[in-house]
């Protein structure tokens, strides 16, 4: 049948991850550290005011642009946090997880004969969705060397002139990099001069270890630029909830939610009441969540330098990437080879672009317990291979 | 007052007593000798009173009784609370004193293989004692929860998929 699908719909390939799923699926005992998602689960406060919504019989559609209280919270959360003001009225919307705030934005600000400039490696579903809309990708390669943050440079020689949006995403799904103010200037400086709009994706935010987290549209005159979006995914263990949100310059929002009302209608009632919770009382938890993520940080920092691999320290997410090229081995014979001799599963870096090959992505969502002990089969495996 | 670092250390040590000086070197981010020479101050401080782990006797079968007393005092000019809490103390079945706001004064947890041998405890032994005004006895049937851990029937692990973007 599938000579009725779309070109489109046709040819978008299968994501790495998902190749690697379903061999990781196949097998018994696998300690996997790679989960994109928080071990955690929902704050019971968050829970319980979800729960007591249904029981009060809170289950009708809500506003398109979400539950109004939702939003001034959120633009509250955003000034206290990023110092940048948002209109709760216009300049926010509530959108069904960070990733559909995503799809809409490249939805309605590309099209056929534009161009979506995507970091490189990056989160699997930046390309596909500027693909969907029609848009063709040009990646900026990114390097260990670096901290895997994006320079200016790369950007530059990246660009052509039908280039309209630039994906940035940190703290990065899958490198653990950050960007500081000043990382950030030099960007803001070639966006505002050469007319591009950004889609900055910042859901991991609140999981930064040195420092605060610098928003991108705070810096000068990128708050009209840029759409940030976000979600309580990672910051409050709410990934199957399915509620995120993007802000940004009301023209922009005013188009997303247009899109939004017709294909979504709303965000799920129950997990935006949860939502508005999680920002009224369980701040706590999630730094508690973040406090835990920040040991095993260091504790999966120090076995991969201690096993002879070359690691940059990450200092957000909750992601390590490592450089195994000292083995010999490509990313996928690397995590492969790992799996079926010592059951461990890693995300290969290619899964995440061509400027992660010779790296894994590994995730410290997980005890202490699995990730030692993942850490001494890696050991193991490593160690016959230098 | 605790420094933020201090904090951290502190509360990972009272969640996991057993971890090495290394391995909380390497959690904190803090030096080993930093570690050691906080551990070492604390535990002179009495800041750090004991390292013990938290045991459910309940489940191996053993017979074991608890009972939290409340206790009456006569506050006598000179005697005081104190005296009486220091007094109570010394007794080996009497595991916990604490002085109370509210209805009565203190709250005493006592331990023993039988409710028997505590309610004969309280009677020949608590009861007694000069400046007790009365007590009240009331005995653990079942423990849920204890030092922030659930004890009963633990809530499912939750399942993810395997490998997630």
């Amino acid at each position: 049948m599938k000579q009725y699908l779309s070109p489109v719909a046709a040819k978008l390939p299968p994501s790495g991850i998902r190749k690697f799923f379903d061999l990781v699926s196949t097998m018994k005992n696998v300690i996997s550290l790679g989960v994109g998602e928080p071990d955690f689960i929902t704050p019971w406060t968050v829970r319980e005011s979800g729960i007591f919504s249904l029981e009060q019989g809170q289950t009708m559609y809500t506003s398109n642009s979400g539950i109004f209280e939702l939003r001034e919270a959120l633009t509250r959360n955003m000034s206290k946090n990023f110092g940048v003001e948002y209109n709760p009225h216009d300049e926010v919307l509530v959108t069904v997880g960070a990733s559909e705030a995503v799809d809409l934005v490249m939805r309605a600000l590309v099209g056929p004969g534009d161009a979506v400039l995507i970091p490189d490696p990056s989160y699997v579903s930046y390309a596909p969705c500027a693909t969907l809309a029609g848009a063709e990708v040009h990646y900026i390669p990114t390097r260990a060397e670096e901290g895997f943050r994006l320079r200016v440079e790369d950007l530059e020689q990246a660009y052509t002139p039908n280039a309209k949006l630039l994906v940035l995403s940190y703290p990065n799904n899958p490198t653990g990099a950050i960007m500081t103010r000043e990382d950030y200037l030099p960007i803001a400086k070639f966006v505002s001069e050469h007319d591009l709009i950004v889609l900055s994706d910042e859901i991991y935010s609140d999981l930064t270890y040195d420092g605060t987290h610098t928003a991108f549209a705070s810096l000068p005159l990128m708050k009209n630029r840029t759409l940030h979006v976000s979600g309580f995914s990672k910051s409050y263990a709410m990934t199957g909830w399915r509620v995120g949100y993007v802000a940004g310059h009301s023209d922009l929002i005013q188009a997303l939610t247009r899109i939004h009302q017709y294909t979504m209608l709303c965000a799920p009632i129950t997990a935006q009441v949860a939502a508005l919770e999680a920002l009224r009382s369980a701040e706590q938890s999630m730094r508690d969540m973040v406090g835990t993520y920040d040991r095993r940080r260091r504790m999966m920092v120090h076995g991969f330098r201690k096993m002879g691999l070359s690691c940059f320290e990450p200092l957000g997410a909750f992601y390590v990437f490592p450089d195994i090229s000292a083995t010999g081995l490509t990313s996928e014979e690397f995590a492969e080879q790992l799996l079926r001799e010592e059951n461990v599963a890693v995300v290969p870096g290619t899964a995440f672009g061509p400027s992660g090959e010779g790296h894994i992505r590994c995730s410290y969502a997980y005890s202490t317990e699995q990730i030692q002990e993942a850490l001494n089969r890696m050991e193991r495996f490593v160690q016959k291979r230098l | 007052m605790l420094t933020n670092e201090d904090r951290k250390l502190l509360e990972l040590i009272s969640t996991d007593y057993r971890l090495s000086t290394d391995e909380l070197s390497i959690q904190t981010g803090l030096s080993k000798e930093y570690v050691e020479e906080r551990i070492k101050q604390w535990e002179e401080e009495k800041i750090i009173v004991q390292y013990n782990p938290l045991i459910n006797w309940e489940r191996t079968g053993e017979p074991i009784v608890t009972a939290l007393i409340d206790v009456k005092v006569l506050p006598q000019r000179g005697y005081g609370f104190d005296k009486v809490a220091k007094r109570l103390q010394k007794f080996p079945e009497i595991k916990a004193v604490y002085l109370m706001s509210g209805g009565y004064d203190l709250s005493i947890l006592i331990e023993g293989k039988t409710m028997q041998e505590v309610a004969l405890f309280v009677a020949e032994k608590l009861a007694p004692l000069e400046h007790i005004q009365s007590t009240a006895t009331h005995f653990i049937l079942r423990r849920y929860k204890q030092d922030g851990v659930e004890l009963l029937g633990e809530e499912e692990a939750p399942e993810r998929l395997v490998i997630s973007p």
